[in-house]
């Protein structure tokens, strides 16, 4: 029987002969092709939380007033500069002159005005409305300038504003966005293909710097095996997230290939029900913390080393504090705490999973672990709108692995409601303190308040960052290692 | 026969009814807000209610039920929950995928899967009887889904003479296209041959004993053309069947191969439509699916009835 390496072996002399024109090719490369896994349901990223939206088309169809860069720090974009008066809720933001949409609409204050009016108009289907519930008023004193009054201080305005869900969109083509979008960005929506592809095309007319490539297109497969054998044909130069973590040290080993592992905003999660029992009861949470063994999770469902987390934060922000140690991995102990909470031989319980992979895997050794100290949870898998339904909504579950990948959503912790029901008033408090604080430092040292508070309260499970893979062509450059925001902007690379 | 083929088409049109009220209420029973699933974890109720007046989910069953069928009566089928744009228009574009494939794949199946059949009868009890039949074992065994992974290893990944998969569209070029479609056909292909090539060998042993076969050998015809002209051609009709039968098997194939080589097909939809929710698509292409089986089956009905006299009158 041929074996796969020989099988390689052999095919590597056919791929040689047929690289040479290849490489005539690639010195007047100015065209891309990033694969992805998942394909937007729409392109418009201001009517659907789908993170494959923002993927393609944040930063490259459509801007924002400021816009996130690759380590995870705001910079000017349609707003050139801003300034926060002193009374902490005014915002003036100076506009970019000379940009204009892809339709030659010109850029200007009402179109700002427009577009975050319209996200909390009463017929808004807009994912992330809260981030504009605080506008009191919007003002447009000239077409350059926008004055934003807030209700009350609120330290996370600016960074909203970063997101998909907050760029700026005009009037005569805001309906059609879904199919055929238009925007301010670097690149213009070309073509797309259902299913398969969607082609974007340089726009001569952007405000900035030109971009090097012309023309990118994005392919989307699902079958990670697809997308390893699209990386090793050549067929796409990059993939944006590879889900195929099994498939990574085969892909290192390719010299014409460059595999990078970074982090993301996505905190995943043993979500615990904690308003039901025994999840009500500190110490059976305390039990479960030590017995989850987050390396030996991670590496059983990556394979490789991820960030480990001990509370419900990203290390890509700096207010970023390692709390891993605050419940070490102690059968023992958790055995004990189980006791001192009235349970000496365990309880069974449920253990919901979506379907992402990584929850899936995670899952087993989960279930594995917490055998272990006597928890006997059945993994009951469900399809990600049952999931919605019956763990998200109706709070009908014990225990479920998701990872959060929306950015500094530590606050979720302090609705009313959620599905963590967690109802503590003191770290309400706290979140509310820090959406009142602007000043950085003082702002950073309060949510490290609230990382220990979740951490000491083993309010949920937590386990690691999901990583980002990254696999580009060897001479590609220019593709984000981390993920502050799940974006792909295409001005940033170029063929070496 | 008219009289049949009315009572015959006031069954049709019932069992679809029936079919579509099955399907309605399968669905309408799953848990699960397509609403939720396009605006994710952090959607106000305020959100989630402007979508669903946008989707028409604020109304009660019965009436959306009424309104589905309205559509489905006059070719309206609605507009998707997920992409937003009219489903009979993403019908129509997969369509333009999945036919062309499970057509290649067909004819690949009959193309190596009849010669197969035939060279098998003729040399019964013989070394190629023995290698066919090997084959036949083997691309029954195989999954399609890790033989299109091989394919891909191979013709792809090694050789780089085919796209690893995708598919560019129609408007890239007639080859090109049809370079995208090669693989996954033959992945496709391969158990429809093998099922094909026992069918032929069996069917061809058969007939090979009638007497007029003996008739044609012994009034000197070659042995090529009694296999063709006379053995094959009345061998055929069990072939035929059996090729009418496994259209539905292909189709249903191709939602797994779509996946693997990432093709934009019916069966990719489908799959995609379950998995996010879009139940509008979903109801969709199940009455689609419905239809196009009992048309078959009311088309082979009729066909009966011509056949046979004594069923006009049941």
């Amino acid at each position: 029987m041929t074996t796969r390496r020989e099988l390689l072996a052999g095919a590597g002399l056919a791929a040689v002969a047929t690289q040479m024109p290849a490489i005539a090719f690639a010195q007047a490369k100015d065209a891309v092709t990033i694969g992805m896994t998942l394909e937007p349901p729409t392109l418009d990223p201001t009517s659907g939380a789908a993170q494959a939206i923002r993927e393609v088309t944040l930063q490259n169809i459509f801007e924002g007033l400021v816009r996130m860069d690759r380590t995870g720090r705001i910079q000017p974009c349609l707003a050139e500069s801003w300034e926060i008066a002193p009374d902490n809720v005014t915002y003036r933001f100076k506009l970019r002159s000379g940009a204009t949409f892809h339709d030659g609409t010109p850029f200007t204050s009402e179109q700002v005005k427009f577009s975050f009016e319209r996200a909390v108009a009463p017929d808004s289907t807009n994912a992330q409305r809260q981030l504009f519930t605080p506008i009191a008023e919007i003002s447009t004193p000239d077409p350059a300038t926008v004055v934003i009054k807030l209700k009350q201080p609120t330290a996370s305005f600016l960074y909203g504003l970063t997101w998909g869900d907050a760029v700026i969109v005009a009037p005569a083509s805001a309906a059609g966005n879904k199919t055929n979008p238009v925007g301010t960005g670097p690149y213009k929506f070309a073509r797309w293909n259902r299913g398969d592809r969607l082609e974007l095309a340089r726009f001569d007319g952007y405000w900035g710097p030109k971009p090097a490539l012309a023309r990118a297109t994005f392919r989307f497969m699902s079958d990670p095996q697809a997308q390893v054998a699209a990386l090793q044909a050549g067929d796409i130069d990059a993939n944006t997230n590879l889900s195929a973590p099994e498939a990574v040290a085969q892909l290192k080993a390719d010299p014409k290939l460059t595999v990078t592992i970074g982090r993301t905003e996505g905190e995943t999660v043993l979500a615990t029900n904690n308003a039901k029992p025994p999840f009500d009861n500190l110490k059976v949470r305390q039990a479960i913390a030590h017995a989850l063994d987050r390396k030996t999770i991670a590496l059983g469902v990556y394979g490789f080393d991820v960030q480990l987390i001990g509370s419900h934060f990203s290390p890509l922000h700096p207010a970023y504090v390692d709390l891993t140690g605050t419940y070490p991995y102690d059968p023992e102990k958790a055995k004990a705490l189980l006791k001192e909470a009235g349970f000496p031989n365990g309880f069974t319980c449920t253990l919901k999973l979506p379907p992402p992979s990584y929850a899936r895997r995670a899952g087993e050794i989960v279930a594995e672990l917490l055998a272990q100290v006597g928890i006997k949870a059945a993994i009951e898998p469900l399809e990600f709108p049952q999931w919605l339904e019956r763990v998200f909504r109706n709070k009908d579950y014990d225990l479920s692995i998701i990872a959060h990948t929306e950015p500094l959503d530590i606050d979720i912790y302090a609705r009313d409601d959620y599905y963590f029901q967690y109802k503590n008033p003191a770290f309400k408090a706290l979140i509310a303190r820090i959406s009142g604080t602007l000043d950085e430092g003082e702002r950073n040292e309060l949510y490290q308040q609230a990382q220990r508070m979740l951490a000491q309260d083993a309010v949920n499970g937590f386990l690691f960052i999901l990583p980002k893979i990254t696999v580009a062509k060897a001479g590609l450059e220019g593709m984000w290692t981390d993920w502050p925001l799940p974006v792909t902007p295409l001005a940033e690379l170029r063929w070496r | 026969m008219i009289g049949y083929a009315l009572r015959r088409l006031v069954a049709l049109v019932l069992t679809l009814l029936a079919a579509a009220l099955v399907i309605f209420l399968v669905l309408e029973v799953l848990p699960g807000d397509p609403a939720a699933v396009t605006l994710g974890l952090n959607a106000s109720p305020e959100a989630l209610a402007a979508l669903h007046a946008e989707m028409g989910l604020d109304k009660p069953g019965w009436l959306r039920f009424l309104t589905w069928l309205g559509g489905l009566a006059s070719g309206d089928l609605g507009l998707s929950y997920t992409y937003r744009v009219p489903v009979a228009q993403l019908i129509a574009e997969r369509m333009a995928v999945t036919l062309p494939l499970a057509v290649l794949a067909m004819l690949l199946a009959v193309l190596i899967g009849m010669p197969l059949g035939v060279l098998a009868a003729s040399r019964r009890g013989r070394i190629a009887d023995a290698g066919v039949m090997a084959f036949a074992q083997a691309g029954l065994a195989i999954p399609n889904f890790w033989f299109g992974l091989l394919l891909v290893l191979v013709f792809a990944v090694g050789l780089g003479w085919l796209p690893a998969n995708g598919f560019p569209g129609w408007q890239a070029g007639f080859g090109t296209a049809l370079k995208s479609l090669a693989m996954p056909a033959l992945a496709l292909a391969l158990p429809q041959a093998a099922i094909i090539a026992r069918v032929t060998r069996s069917a061809m042993l058969d007939t090979l004993q009638e007497d007029f076969v003996r008739t044609a050998r012994a009034k000197g015809l070659s042995e090529g053309v009694t296999l063709r002209r006379h053995a094959l051609r009345n061998a055929l009709i069990p072939v035929v069947t059996i090729l009418g039968l496994q259209f539905s098997v292909l189709i249903a194939g191709a939602i797994i191969i779509e996946n693997v080589f990432a093709l934009p097909g019916l069966g990719r939809l489908v799959f995609q439509a379950i998995a996010q929710h879009d139940l509008i698509v979903v109801k969709d292409l199940v009455m689609l699916f419905a239809g196009l089986a009992i048309i078959v089956n009311f088309a082979v009905e009729l066909l009966y009835g011509l056949i046979d006299p004594r069923l006009r009158q049941a």
